[in-house]
């Protein structure tokens, strides 16, 4: 069958407009994109089901069969012993753990694209190994060096994890925005007499802004929704993934299902807005 | 792909390390850039690795505190006692990665060459699940594949399954656990890397009177080999040490390497256990990617 394909392909481009593909020609072309919607379907699944069971009214602790439909959950969010301040945790976290991480990655990437110096590989390769660290042995060093230093794990020992694990990714996501951007905008700027600062202020910060907004945009989610590290170094502190995990073992409550819809709908509004937004400015 | 790439697909940052380096007062704001994020790597990702790695070769126990005494034989204890979560964990996360990369790869194809104007929302889309939290996603497959749910009983139904067979609790649903929480760090790679593709390549090849299964095999397949590494990584690595889809869909009788970790660390408080464990871990998936990356030869990954 693929040895005969050219030659009918062929054949269907020379009739031209006037006979439209066969359905088989036309299903073989589309075929690609009905896998893809098949692969979508897939990922979209439990979230159907998160969005479904927010709405249960589950007569026991666990909220895993359709029992009636009700507002409740999404009327009284905090209904759920102990939730908002997890999620308010789990807030805190994220917002420093971004600005941090994304002004240290935001630098290394800097540095790492627009210089040259001594020492770069290694850089490079220590920038490199905590995103080929697999999660438990990431946290796992970091709980040891506290456990060593004596420090008490909580909310501090939380933020300086997810400070970690989120430069790497920081600077990768800068680091693709200032390679693709063209230095010789930068050079105009110098040879119309700006000095290195305003170059830097007035070029290049504008042109990596979008980059930046990225990274920092993946170091929040990545943070929010970090368990694994965090359950060893959090202590008594509980984040709003931590809550969940410890209410899987005991029952979860509909709000966590809420809260897992809003901020999928929360996530689809700021993409969709700045896509207006960048369609405006064009 | 080696003779392709490089006139098509001009690596971004290319380092000429022949030129002179800057003198003077410029020389040093490179390290000014660098000093902060380099001090946190290295306080907190350097430092706790030593303390790991000192920590997996001492004994004693928590009342006594630990000495180091240089006990490898830890390391070979740790192994012929959870060989066999070890072996789960690579499998499992091996199989899950090759299921990602054959039901990611068409999803990925699709949007770079035809969607069209409708690009961005498939991007959008593949990306816009995974901010319902990974815990919650993975809480929903368990009332998916659950023992009174639909999909068991259609399985029944056409005897794909047992009448008392299941999906939950089994090495099946932990596998596609893995696989559906890990898809994007494949699917988004490989975009990049095929989007990438100049179409004319496609023509040409077309041109060249290749069918439609050598122009993939001989023109797409070899110029997404960057995506493909990338994506095998990031979907690998985090299957390999997680736990989560384990407690969440498998069973306790088949744990994987990552919940022998965390419950060596946080409960049992065996620390030099858990630490060697940990290295082992580490290491192995170092050699992997590197054996990986040599084999492929994908060489600049970042």
């Amino acid at each position: 069958m693929t040895t005969l394909a050219p030659g009918r392909a062929r054949a269907v481009r020379q009739q031209g407009p006037k006979k439209g593909p066969s359905p088989l020609d036309r299903l073989r072309r589309n075929g690609v994109m009905v896998v893809a919607m098949f692969v979508l379907a897939f990922l979209f699944l439990p979230v159907l089901v998160v969005v479904v069971f927010s709405f249960n009214a589950p007569r026991g602790r666990f909220n895993f069969a359709w029992q009636g439909f009700t507002w409740d959950n999404w009327l009284h969010p905090c209904a759920a012993p102990g939730m908002c301040d997890a999620l308010r945790t789990s807030l805190e976290v994220g917002l420093l753990a971004t600005l941090v991480s994304t002004a240290l990655g935001s630098l290394l990437a800097f540095g790492l694209v627009r210089h040259r110096f001594r020492g770069r590989t290694p850089t490079s390769l220590l920038v490199f190994l905590p995103m080929a660290t697999p999660e438990v042995v990431m946290g796992a060093s970091l709980l040891t060096l506290f456990v060593n230093l004596g420090v008490q794990t909580g909310f501090a020992t939380i933020v300086i994890a997810h400070i970690l694990f989120n430069v790497s990714f920081v600077v990768v996501t800068v680091k693709a925005r200032l390679a693709g951007m063209d230095s010789r905008l930068e050079e105009a700027a110098m040879d119309l007499y700006a000095n290195e600062w305003q170059t830097f202020r007035r070029i290049t910060l504008p042109l990596a802004a979008p980059g930046i907004l990225a990274g920092a945009l993946l170091a929040f989610s990545l943070s929010f929704d970090d368990f694994i590290i965090t359950n060893f170094n959090s202590g008594n502190t509980l984040t709003f993934p931590m809550f969940v995990w410890g209410a899987a073992q005991r029952g979860v409550p509909p709000q966590v299902n809420v809260i897992g819809t809003a901020m999928f709908l929360l996530a689809l509004v700021a993409v969709a807005g700045s896509e207006v937004l960048r369609r405006s400015r064009r | 792909m080696t003779t392709l790439a490089p006139p098509l697909a001009p690596e971004p940052e290319v380092e000429d390390d022949e030129g002179p380096l800057p003198q003077g007062r410029r020389r040093w704001v490179p390290y000014l850039l660098l000093l902060p994020g380099l001090a946190w790597l290295t306080v907190f990702f350097v430092v706790p690795m030593l303390a790991l790695a000192s920590t997996s070769l001492q004994t004693g126990s928590l009342g006594e505190g630990y000495r180091l005494t240089w006990r490898f034989a830890t390391y070979s204890d740790a192994l012929s006692t959870y060989g066999g979560q070890f072996l789960r964990s690579l499998l499992y996360a091996g199989t899950s990665t090759l299921l990602t990369l054959l039901i990611g790869y068409p999803l990925a194809y699709a949007i770079a060459f035809k969607a069209g104007r409708y690009r961005n929302l498939l991007l959008i889309l593949v990306v816009a699940p995974f901010f319902t939290s990974f815990l919650i996603r993975t809480l929903a497959w368990k009332i998916i594949l659950s023992d009174d749910g639909t999909v068991v009983s259609a399985l029944q139904a056409v005897h794909l399954l047992g009448e008392n067979g299941r999906l939950l609790a089994t090495p099946a649903a932990v596998i596609m656990g893995l696989t559906y929480n890990f898809l994007p760090f494949m699917v988004l790679p490989l975009y990049a890397s095929l989007e990438k593709i100049d179409g004319r390549l496609h023509e040409a090849a077309q041109d060249l009177y290749a069918n439609a299964a050598t122009t993939f095999r001989r023109v797409t397949l070899p110029l997404s080999v960057p995506g493909l590494v990338a994506g095998t990584l990031l979907t690998f690595i985090p299957a390999a040490g997680d736990y989560v889809n384990v407690q969440f869909l498998g069973t306790p009788q088949s744990s994987m390497i990552g919940t022998v970790i965390q419950s060596r660390f946080l409960t049992v408080l065996d620390y030099p256990t858990a630490a060697a464990l940990s290295f082992i871990l580490m290491a192995t998936v170092l050699v992997m990617v590197v054996l990986y990356v040599r084999k492929v030869g994908a060489k600049e990954l970042l």
